[in-house]
């Protein structure tokens, strides 16, 4: 049984279609991820979801039951806000216990229930502050603490994470995973960063304008997207789009770079059905999947790649690795590496591709071919 | 967030030591010079409270009291004669009350009600309505007396005191619904969306996270509300008379009450008196009246 449905839903503010066409489902227990860029419908969709927004058209179930126009409190859900949205004037222990009190559950059994989710979440010595007391951490905590104590059907996330400082939201992305794996409930996080939606989820929906451009596993949708735009906002740094064309060697079809030497790339058996020579494309490649050649990468896996080469531009050390800007055939390219391997800027070095891993699209239409 | 203790921006915190001083010596001159010339009228008043009525007539009303009673304190409040009752305005300050802790009271809850609708549960108009029910900030009272005529008359309640409640809670109702929508309005929306999602409804939201959060607009309400239907005068003179009038408009009938002979004592200790009630309410509330006007100001 599916714990969350969503079925060709639409939703319109006066005449502007903010949603078109969403179908979404979720197996109970399951972490999805709603990502993409602001202004994209994501939060307007778990509003929906919430019941904090009307549904213009189609339907949304939780556990098999149509919730169009049931009120929040009757969907059995429970949301974390980006805000958190703890309750100002009540203490911890308070703000948990507001929503089992609407729901007049007995005060023994609230006691117990805070006791334990407190434990849970290491929040017990905070219990008798005020939110305004509270690290943004520990905000954090309480406002998933309160949304546990309602043992809800579905959690929703709203960007729980954006408010926090960079150190403080990889630790809590840790935390939210570890709750999620001990508590098993089904969860639906809004998040604009892919990172988050990468390592949190077991299924993410990259929407755009809109429109849900995939739905799939995090595996799937970084290694085969289904079109330029979430290959390019899913990664970091970004997908290179360097256009090219179809060429022919040896009767091998492969990849000319437009503005390059026009030597062909071959490509792996079985990519090239349905390209013709001529052809123009989009040669889609991660930043890693280039790779110094002597390292023999995709070699000592069986794979191919081939050589070009590349002007380095400038080199920017992160520290754990060193990302250079580059031009390959005259168009500039993001290439990551070693560190320790990292060139001179000004030097032209040979780059091996990793043509196994490499996204063709269709230049007019964005889709992958 | 408030982690950092709040430091005072202090404009002449750098610059020599003696740029320092004269700036403060002139500061300092000017306030209270302005707190003076503020003061001055209100220690005459009180002077002239304390000074027999042959002196006053005699060396006119500003001078140094030669001897002090606290005669005319007592005269004003309880025994003096105006407009043909000899009860000083102890009646009439009865009245005020009356008038001002009911009115007070109403217009401030229903203003709150209204404010937390036209903020947090709008609904199509909302705007046009608050539109509309601002507006009478700006309507003269004068305006509204005929049609209150004719209201008070048709459900008789003309000179009572419960008719001048009825008129001062409703044209209150425009600054405590201002009030508070504009207070409400910077409380965040999605407090609200939680406490839906947590099961409350419309009266256990207002009541457990909006009125919690209340007290600075609050304060100012309820300060602005009594100071203005106490200190009102209109609307008293024209609808009550007699025994049924508030202190302000009985103060005027007693100066005017015709005997030829003024008491200029007495009154003045009436006039200051009436003045009591608001100055306390501002005295024990006006650091939170302040701070709830300028609210959400720099933000």
């Amino acid at each position: 049984m599916s714990s969350l449905l969503i079925k060709d839903l639409r939703k319109s503010y006066g005449g502007v279609e903010v949603l078109k066409n969403i179908n979404l489902e979720a197996e109970s227990g399951e972490f999805v991820a709603l990502v993409g860029p602001s202004g994209c419908g994501k939060s307007t969709l778990l509003s929906m979801i919430a019941g904090l927004e009307s549904v213009t058209s189609g339907e949304i179930r939780i556990e098999d039951r149509l919730v169009n126009d049931e009120a929040p409190k009757d969907r059995d859900i429970a949301m974390v806000f980006q805000s958190y949205a703890l309750y100002p004037t009540m203490t911890v222990r308070e703000n948990m216990s507001f929503g089992m009190e609407s729901r007049r559950i007995p005060k023994a059994e609230q006691a117990e229930t805070i006791a334990r989710v407190a434990a849970l979440l290491q929040i017990e010595p905070l219990l008798n502050r005020k939110p305004s007391q509270l690290s943004g951490g520990q905000r954090q905590r309480v406002a998933m603490g309160r949304a546990l104590v309602r043992d809800p059907k579905l959690i929703l996330f709203d960007e729980p994470l954006s408010n926090l400082d960079a150190k403080l939201r990889i630790e809590m992305r840790t935390e939210i995973k570890k709750l999620h794996q001990s508590v098993g409930k089904t969860t639906v996080y809004v998040t604009h960063d892919q990172i988050e939606a990468m390592t949190l989820a077991s299924r993410i929906a990259v929407m755009y304008k809109g429109v849900l451009q995939q739905y799939d596993t995090p595996k799937t949708i970084y290694e085969q997207p289904v079109n330029k735009f979430v290959a390019g906002f899913m990664g970091s740094p970004n997908m290179n789009f360097l256009s090219a064309t179809i060429g022919e060697s040896d009767g091998a079809r492969g990849v000319v770079l437009d503005g390059g030497d026009g030597a062909v790339l071959p490509l792996p058996e079985g990519r090239a059905g349905g390209l013709r020579p001529g052809q123009k494309v989009i040669f889609g490649v991660r930043p890693e999947h280039f790779s110094a050649p002597q390292e023999q990468r995709a070699e000592r896996r069986g794979e191919r790649s081939v050589i070009v080469s590349a002007m380095v531009d400038l080199i920017e050390p992160t520290g754990s690795e060193t990302i250079l800007m580059t031009r390959i055939a005259g168009q500039t390219a993001v290439v990551s590496c070693e560190p320790d391997d990292a060139p001179a800027e000004g030097a032209v070095i040979g780059l091996a591709v990793d043509m196994n891993k490499v996204c063709l699209f269709d230049p007019a239409t964005e889709l992958r071919l | 967030m408030a982690e950092a203790a709040h430091i005072e921006f202090n404009p002449l915190a750098t610059g020599s030591r003696r740029r320092q001083l004269t700036s403060k010596t002139i500061i300092y001159l000017c306030l209270t010079g302005f707190a003076l010339m503020y003061l001055l009228p209100v220690v005459i008043i009180f002077l002239n409270t304390l000074r027999p009525l042959d002196a006053i007539v005699r060396e006119g009303f500003i001078a140094w009291p030669e001897s002090v009673t606290f005669s005319h304190w007592a005269e004003a409040w309880g025994s003096f004669c105006i407009g043909g009752t000899c009860e000083g305005v102890s009646r009439f300050y009865q009245n005020s009350l009356m008038m001002a802790v009911p009115a007070t009271i109403l217009s401030t809850a229903i203003g709150l009600v209204n404010g937390y609708i036209l903020s947090k549960w709008r609904f199509k108009g909302a705007n046009f309505i608050f539109g509309v029910v601002t507006l009478g900030v700006f309507l003269p009272a004068q305006m509204t007396l005929l049609p209150w005529a004719f209201v008070l008359g048709n459900l008789g309640l003309s000179n009572t005191i419960s008719g001048l409640v009825l008129i001062h809670t409703i044209q209150g109702l425009s600054f405590t619904t201002l009030f508070c929508r504009n207070y409400f309005i910077n409380i965040p929306d999605d407090l609200i969306k939680a406490a839906r999602i947590d099961g409350a409804g419309f009266w256990r939201i207002f009541r457990r996270i909006i009125l919690p959060l209340s007290p600075p607009i609050l304060i100012v309400t309820v300060i602005w509300q009594f100071t203005g239907i106490w200190n009102e005068f209109l609307f008293g003179t024209v609808f009550t008379s007699g025994a049924n009038q508030p202190i302000t408009s009985a103060i005027v009938a007693f100066s005017g009450s015709g005997t030829g002979e003024r008491h200029y004592n007495v009154e003045a200790a009436a006039v200051l008196m009436s003045a009591i009630p608001p100055l306390i309410i501002y005295l024990v509330g006006g650091k939170y009246f302040v701070r709830g006007l300028t609210q959400g100001a720099v933000k």
